[in-house]
């Protein structure tokens, strides 16, 4: 998996709510049987047409903002399903960090699976990177994962929480099944005992 | 002993190891799998040389893109499709797991063969790369939804990493009115919490008006968890459960049964356990719902008016004014004034034999509006199997529904099965997202009398005018 450390890039502003995954990408692409190539369908009903043009309004369509590499969104990104197609096609996209006051569960835990980082703050916070987000490809923000900041384009500091071993596991690009797998002699036991305690499993 | 959760209880018995800061590497008994969410664990097992650890705890069964047409022995058309069910076919094959394919007469939607076929038992930890993994949380078992990445993991390891959620109780108190369903009882908990509301939370269902409800009522109920933003929704198991659960093919026999009863009967919230949030609704305040919008929170009574963006706040006035466009609405309308083209009977939500029950109760004897488009879509084969022994595929029939095989099919629309531009539909799925059911497809959720009586009338419509 790709190391996430800093990161320094323009941010896309998505103010609406619910942002759900089924927006991120719709099910049509969900019949590939790859982890790649989903970033040109990324949003795909918000960002083209029925003929498959480009609509020039969707932020992400915008010369300001095609080169996004994070984005600033409403409450509860992520909803719905459970497909880790939406953070593969945000990442094929581009996008390295989500921005929100709050992140759908299982969307949440399959971005760092992915290298990429969904950062959770209040909502005056993410009220004033909105802000920033929208003046455009000028306003740049850097991410620092180790110091967990955020820095808006005029210097200002947003601290965030994240857990310590995910924290750990983006900043070393590690793979959990290969430290999972440490563990081997812990699930062996584990299994062993729950062979007495509970044999109908 | 300090007092627990339900939730507390199933967590401690199957915690493999805890790290200092509290993630824990959590032992999972079943693994359901499904074609969409799947192929590329399997690629990532083959391309790191591991197997499948406990293929005798790992279930799969093709079901979102299956043809649900009485002639889908000829093959699925649409290429993608295919390649998809023939990966999974070959995955299950390779790695020796329990599968059931197209061709099985208990094939189905993977939440409803789970439980049907016994693999689903209380106390258990259950995931599928599938959000609904709540549905079989029913039984009083952990189940919750994975990203591919995890379904990997737990293929390679049989355990999750995983931190512990908090605890929410959501207590249902009295008596339902007649008309009112579990699916009402799900949808009103949304209405409430919003979507985001169960965020970081397990939820426990209980109160009188749960515990009336027959399993498949409490699969709806906790099916719906995930809509509420929840990490899993949890029933604690009673008699209704042991009795639903003896003599499925895979549940425990003789010795094993009375020794699994034995801890069953422990599975339960002590008294003065703690809940980090509690929400109470009163059974009797709750009316039949519909959805209005485009997320499941924007639910009202069927007797309501499409609302007013203003009366909203903050990030939602806009999302409710997309809502209100995109569904074709207009504020102040009478939800019962809304005509609808298509009625799709089916889902994990709804396409069990007590939901197609009640459909065809309502249904008996009545015809479909003319020029409507319904259709019922059983949520296992075994369930078919079942309404045409009691006469229900009759009487879908006979009122102009189509009658046909086991799959999602229209509740994500990834089989042909899907609503044109601008056609609205009463849906008893799970989720009213924008293009759920089909490109700029509309889409109202509802219970199944309800999706029924909207069939015959032709609009969204109150069921108990029809009782
Ligand atoms: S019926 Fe719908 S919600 Fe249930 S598993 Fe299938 S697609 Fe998902």
């Amino acid at each position: 998996m790709e190391k996430f450390d800093k990161l320094t890039g323009i941010a896309a502003p998505m103010p609406l709510v619910n942002i759900d995954t089924d927006m991120i990408i719709p099910k049509v692409f969900l019949k590939t049987i790859k982890r790649t190539g989903l970033g040109v369908n990324l949003f795909d009903e918000m960002r083209y047409d029925r003929q498959g043009n480009e609509i020039p309004d969707f932020v992400l369509n915008k010369p300001a903002y095609r080169e996004a590499q994070i984005i600033v969104a409403g409450d509860n990104f992520g909803c719905g399903s459970s497909r880790e197609h939406a953070p593969w096609a945000l990442a094929d996209f581009g996008i390295k960090a989500v921005i929100s006051t709050s992140f759908a569960d299982i969307f949440y835990s399959n971005c760092f699976k992915n290298g990429m980082l969904p950062i959770i703050l209040p909502k005056e916070q993410v009220e004033i990177l909105m802000k920033d987000a929208e003046k455009g490809a000028n306003a740049r923000m850097d991410i620092d994962l180790e110091a967990q900041t955020v820095t808006a384009s005029d210097g200002e500091v947003f601290h965030f929480e994240v857990d310590a071993f995910r924290k750990h596991c983006l900043m070393e690009g590690l793979d959990d099944i290969g430290l999972t797998m440490e563990r081997v002699a812990n699930i062996d036991t584990f299994e062993a005992q729950a062979a007495q305690a509970r044999p109908w499993v | 002993m300090s007092p627990k959760t339900l939730y507390d209880k199933i967590w401690d018995a199957h915690v493999v190891h805890q790290a200092d800061d509290g993630t824990c590497l959590l032992y999972i008994d079943r693994h359901l799998v499904h074609e969409v969410t799947s192929p590329q664990a399997f690629e990532g097992l083959r391309m790191t040389g591991r197997k499948v650890r406990a293929p005798e705890k790992t279930i799969a069964v093709p079901d979102h893109n299956v043809p649900t047409t009485l002639d889908r022995a000829k093959g699925i058309e649409n290429e993608e499709s295919r390649i998809q069910v023939e990966a999974l076919d070959k995955n299950a094959k390779d790695f020796g797991l329990h599968y059931y394919p197209v061709s099985d007469v208990r094939q189905g939607i993977v939440h409803i063969v789970g439980p049907e076929q016994g693999w689903t038992l209380p106390g258990m930890t259950v995931v599928c790369g599938d959000s609904h993994t709540a549905t079989h949380g029913a039984f009083g078992a952990l189940a919750h939804g994975i990203g591919t990445s995890e379904v990997e993991h737990v293929l390679a390891t049989q355990t999750l990493i995983q931190k512990k959620s908090k605890n929410m109780k959501v207590e249902i108190t009295g008596k339902l009115s007649p008309g009112v369903t579990a699916k009402d009882i799900t949808m009103s908990v949304i209405g409430k919490t919003g979507t985001g509301g169960g965020t970081g939370y397990v939820i426990e269902y209980c109160g009188e008006a749960i515990r009336d409800l027959s399993m498949e009522g409490r699969m709806t109920v906790c099916n719906m968890a995930i809509e509420g933003g929840a990490r899993a929704g949890l029933i604690a198991p009673d008699q209704k459960t042991f009795d639903y659960v003896k003599g499925r093919p895979h549940a425990p026999k003789g010795a094993q049964w009375e020794a699994a009863l034995a801890w069953w009967k422990t599975l339960y919230s002590d008294d003065d356990a703690h809940w980090d949030q509690v929400i109470t609704l009163r059974g009797e305040d709750i009316e039949p719902v519909v959805t209005w919008g485009t997320s499941p929170e924007d639910v009202l009574p069927i007797t309501a008016t499409v609302p007013e963006p203003d009366s909203f706040t903050g990030g939602k006035v806009d999302a409710v004014q997309r809502a209100i466009a995109y569904m074709g609405l207009t504020p102040g309308q009478k939800l019962t004034d809304i005509e609808i083209d298509t009625v799709f009977i089916g889902s994990c939500t709804n396409g069990r034999i007590e939901d197609l029950r009640a459909a065809a109760a309502i249904l008996k004897g009545k015809k479909i509006k003319d020029g409507l488009r319904a259709m019922v879509v059983p949520g296992s084969g075994l369930v078919r199997a079942q309404a045409e022994e009691e006469g229900l595929a009759q009487i879908f029939q006979d009122a102009g529904f189509e009658w046909r095989l086991a799959g999602c099919s229209m509740c994500l629309a990834m089989n042909p099965d899907q609503l044109a531009e601008g056609e609205r539909c009463a849906s008893t799925s799970n989720r009213n997202f924008e293009g759920r059911q089909g490109y700029k497809g509309r889409t109202h959720l509802v219970s199944p009398a309800m999706a029924a009586a909207a069939a015959v009338t032709g609009r969204l419509t109150d069921v108990r005018e029809m009782q």
